[in-house]
């Protein structure tokens, strides 16, 4: 069968303000106008339905796609209620001027922490339901018969005694002029009929042949381009620059201060803008940071694993006193570098600023942020502005800042009535990350005469992320999610094993680097620390290190049964093939509980050849299999980059990593073969995007100490020139 | 100015003939399914063929594409029928974020042409592209399928 390249053409409509109509300029995107204009006077049978005439079913979607698959897995959510035709179903982002507007009917746009789905599960298969009530009741009322006697099934109602008939179109508009019911059930997931199943993603067919129109492709009639630098030091000023060396070069319109620390060159294409800023004589004032390193900020966080002071995560017996009674004692210090996103597309914002309206084009994750930037850097009041959500070239926690739509509209700002498209460079991109934070661990364990491990220490120094980003969510000062992974209870990010005297503790030192949520945000190392930990006691006492975590997990079944489901698949019982050397891990974060099973080969004591990760998750509902293999496949890279190669160092109070030259990034050749279990248990709902990331590291290091007898506590692993084979 | 040939089609342009042809692509012939990912020839998200071989566009002077029959994404499915390579990759779901996938699919054709049958050590010394979001599990699978086709 030929695919023909219009078929499917399912994004049309994205990134354009397709709902209530749209603002006449966002139409203008390279978007066949006609789609758009069909958009703007369909029928909407409620915030999350509208149907069209033809059958069509557009599905609105709130969180931000960057690759998840979160569109396509809530649209099945809805579909699923609907009871609708899937092969009929696309879909749209409404915006979040209109999601102010329409008082957040859509909840938060927020798209992180592994939340798209299991945070608004509840709203959008409701609003499914509510709008199939909706349908039901408009063919009644035409029928003049009650709506408890009429039925839908794949986009058509039907009245069983009458044998009458109709469609989900056809009734589409009576419906959405009803009141809506105010009690709905929802299915049991084991019903499932749409939700559930490993259908493909809604998204692709744009993605294959060039044509969807990321934030960095946005064109505007009259549009210019600019390029920006800020104070590579962090905290550090712009003092002057010489305008007049680069206006005479092609192209150069306007060279702007943009807030206290940042200039940027406008000109007519982005490449003219590039090249002109990289020639303009810059003065920075480098102000107090510039004397920070890698090294001093090394020194203080190493000071840290022994400071008096520290905020208790988790804590039961007495450490100290089972500690200092302990047959024997194990000791270790690892630390965690900081790492940048790195996001495929680069930062980038379109503004077109008036007197009276500003409007951004842009890739963002937090949609009601994004409007609130555009709010405040605009100073104009809400309902004057607007932010168009476009699709994003990679997400991984970065795009939930907005610092870069903050820069865009004060560009537009100087410029009113020209649309401005701001992008950075790659290098602008490693200089101004919000990096994964950098920490150390002290990880202390004592044994009693008979091999019990009776008691643990885990003291993290260390940055936290909440202290920068969100210090409102601080308690008394203390970081909850810096224990991600290690809390006593709770559904989000429990630890897995019952330790008698147990405590584990952060002793906060933040350094002048921006910090922010990276992919996993703060399991990436709390599991290198606590897993490879595991592994060093369980190899001091002479035991199998799976064995000696199932004596610590009776009472943690769902952690201990995706443990078991890798040991069981990757054939722990018996021994490896020659060569090949097996590591193990587990946890437990965003509401899912992870594990993974790999085995290696170690060529010359220091070429690593990754053969298999067996990855096991428990999301307790999974909405669509394949995609979770997915994002777990992806979620290695993500994470084993970072492992291998990944680390952003400090000299002079600035970055020195600039590009993928000295970030280096997985490649197809170093990609394990990945055989990925979806086990859900069903009665909760737990993430997928991020929770496995934290199990491929420590279960690589494990099996790469069973293989040399080397235990490496410090990444990335190119520091002691281990590499992929 | 510059002369190039883009999907068949000739294009004079008013440009320094030192902008790299990436950058001529998508802001001077519009055609933005070509991408901008590191600028130095690392990632791979601006591959397209010239002559019919893979080149990263961000490096290259647009001087040097002159005379030369460049092939973008946008040119790869013919009277609106998907390249083979294009089908494999719709078949089997590939992209996550999509924002690489370009580049990928241009390096994929490119192997493919040269070698219709690739080995894996073929598509691990060749493919050699960045994807963040991970999908090289997929990408190796459509390469073999569109072997097939």
């Amino acid at each position: 069968m030929n695919h023909v390249v219009r078929m499917n053409r399912r994004s049309f409509v994205i990134g354009t303000a397709a709902v209530g109509g749209g603002l006449a300029l966002g139409l203008e995107l390279q978007i066949g106008s006609g789609e758009a204009e069909a958009a703007a006077s369909e029928p909407e049978v409620n915030a999350w339905v509208v149907i069209r005439p033809d059958e069509t079913v557009v599905i609105r979607v709130a969180k931000s796609e960057m690759g998840q698959g979160t569109i396509t897995g809530l649209a099945q959510l809805v579909a699923e209620e609907l009871e609708c035709d899937w092969s009929k179903v696309t879909f749209e982002y409404p915006t979040p001027g209109q999601n102010l507007a329409r008082k957040q009917v859509w909840g938060t746009m927020f798209t992180a922490g592994s939340r798209g789905i299991r945070e608004s599960q509840e709203l959008v298969r409701n609003g499914g339901a509510v709008a199939r009530q909706m349908l039901l009741q408009a063919a009644a009322n035409g029928w003049n018969v009650p709506v408890s006697e009429c039925s839908a099934v794949n986009g058509a109602i039907a009245h069983k005694s009458s044998g009458r008939t109709t469609t989900f179109g056809k009734v589409a508009e009576a419906a959405g002029k009803l009141e809506p019911p105010k009690d709905v059930q929802l299915k049991d997931p084991k019903d499932w009929k749409i939700a559930g199943r490993s259908l493909k993603r809604l998204d692709t067919i744009d993605k294959l042949t060039g044509q969807l129109i990321y934030g960095i492709d946005v064109k505007l009639p009259g549009m210019l381009n600019a390029a920006i630098k800020d104070c590579p030091v962090f905290g550090g000023k712009l003092k002057s620059f010489d305008a007049e060396k680069i206006m005479g070069m092609k192209g150069v319109q306007k060279v702007v201060r943009v807030g206290e620390s940042a200039v940027a060159v406008v000109a007519d294409t982005w490449w003219q803008a590039k090249t002109a800023l990289d020639a303009l004589p810059i003065q920075w004032d480098e102000g107090e940071n510039a004397n920070i390193s890698s090294a001093s900020i090394a020194e203080w966080l190493k000071a840290g694993l022994d400071a008096e002071q520290a905020f208790v995560g988790n804590q039961n017996g007495d450490v100290k006193a089972a500690l200092a009674s302990a047959a024997k004692k194990v000791e270790a210090v690892y630390s965690y570098p900081y790492q940048n996103h790195a996001t495929m597309e680069p930062m980038n914002t379109t503004a077109l600023y008036m007197a009276d309206k500003c409007e951004v084009w842009c890739p963002t994750q937090n949609g009601d942020r994004a409007l609130a930037a555009v709010i405040e850097a605009s100073g104009l009041s809400a309902p004057k502005c607007e932010v168009h959500k476009l699709p994003l070239g990679g997400g991984f926690g970065r795009r939930t800042f907005t610092d870069y739509i903050h820069q865009a509209v004060a560009i537009a700002k100087e410029m009113p009535g020209t649309p401005v498209k701001l992008l950075w460079s790659r290098e602008e991109d490693m200089a101004h990350g919000r990096y994964h934070p950098i920490t150390q661990a002290k990880m202390v364990g004592g044994f009693d005469a008979s091999g019990n491990l009776t008691a643990l220490h885990m003291r993290i120094s260390g940055q936290s992320i909440f202290a920068s980003v969100r210090p409102e969510s601080l308690q008394n000062g203390r970081d909850p999610a810096t224990f991600q992974g290690l809390n006593p209870s709770g559904p989000e990010a429990a630890i897995g094993y019952t330790i008698p005297n147990l405590l584990i503790d952060h002793a906060m030192r933040n350094p002048p680097v921006p910090p922010g949520f990276w992919r996993g945000v703060n399991i990436n190392h709390n599991a290198i620390y606590l897993e490879c930990f595991m592994d060093e006691l369980a190899h001091s006492i002479g035991q199998d290190p799976l064995e000696f975590r199932r004596r610590l997990m009776a009472q943690h079944p769902k952690h201990l049964a995706v443990l078991n489901a890798v040991a069981e698949k990757i054939g722990w019982a018996k021994s490896p093939p020659q060569e090949i050397h097996r590591g193990i891990a587990q946890m437990m974060a965003f509401g899912s509980y992870v594990a993974a099973a790999t085995e290696i080969s170690v060529d010359n004591g220091n070429k690593i050849k990754i053969h298999r990760i067996v990855a096991a998750t428990d999301c307790g509902t999974a909405v669509n299999p394949a995609q979770i293999e997915r994002q777990i496949a992806g979620s290695f890279v993500y994470g084993l980059s970072a492992l291998f190669y990944q680390e952003c160092t400090l000299n002079g109070g600035r970055i020195e990593q600039e590009n993928f030259d000295t970030y280096d990034s997985m490649r197809i050749a170093q990609m394990p073969k990945v055989e990925s279990i979806v086990m859900p248990s069903g009665g909760f709902w737990g993430g997928v995007g991020e929770p496995t990331i934290c199990v491929a590291g420590p279960a690589v290091l494990n099996a790469f100490f069973n293989a040399t007898g080397q235990r490496i506590r410090s990444f990335p692993l190119k520091n002691h020139n281990v590499q992929f084979a | 100015m510059a002369r190039i040939t883009v999907n068949r089609k000739s294009h004079d342009i008013d440009v320094d003939p030192n902008t790299p042809l990436l950058w001529v692509l998508r802001e001077q012939v519009g055609l933005t399914g070509t991408k901008y990912g590191c600028g130095i020839a690392q990632c791979g998200a601006c591959t397209v063929h010239i002559d019919g071989a893979a080149v990263r566009s961000c490096s290259l002077p647009v001087s040097g594409a002159e005379g030369k029959q460049i092939t973008t994404i946008e040119g790869l499915a013919q009277n609106g029928v998907l390249h083979p390579v294009q089908k494999a990759w719709l078949e089997h779901d590939v992209p996550q974020c999509g924002y690489c996938q370009t580049g990928m699919i241009m390096a994929a054709v490119a192997l493919l042409m040269e070698k219709p049958k690739p080995s894996d050590a073929d598509i691990d010394s060749t493919i050699t592209n960045i994807c963040r979001c991970g999908t090289f599990q997929q990408v190796r699978a459509a390469i073999h399928a569109a072997t097939n086709a």
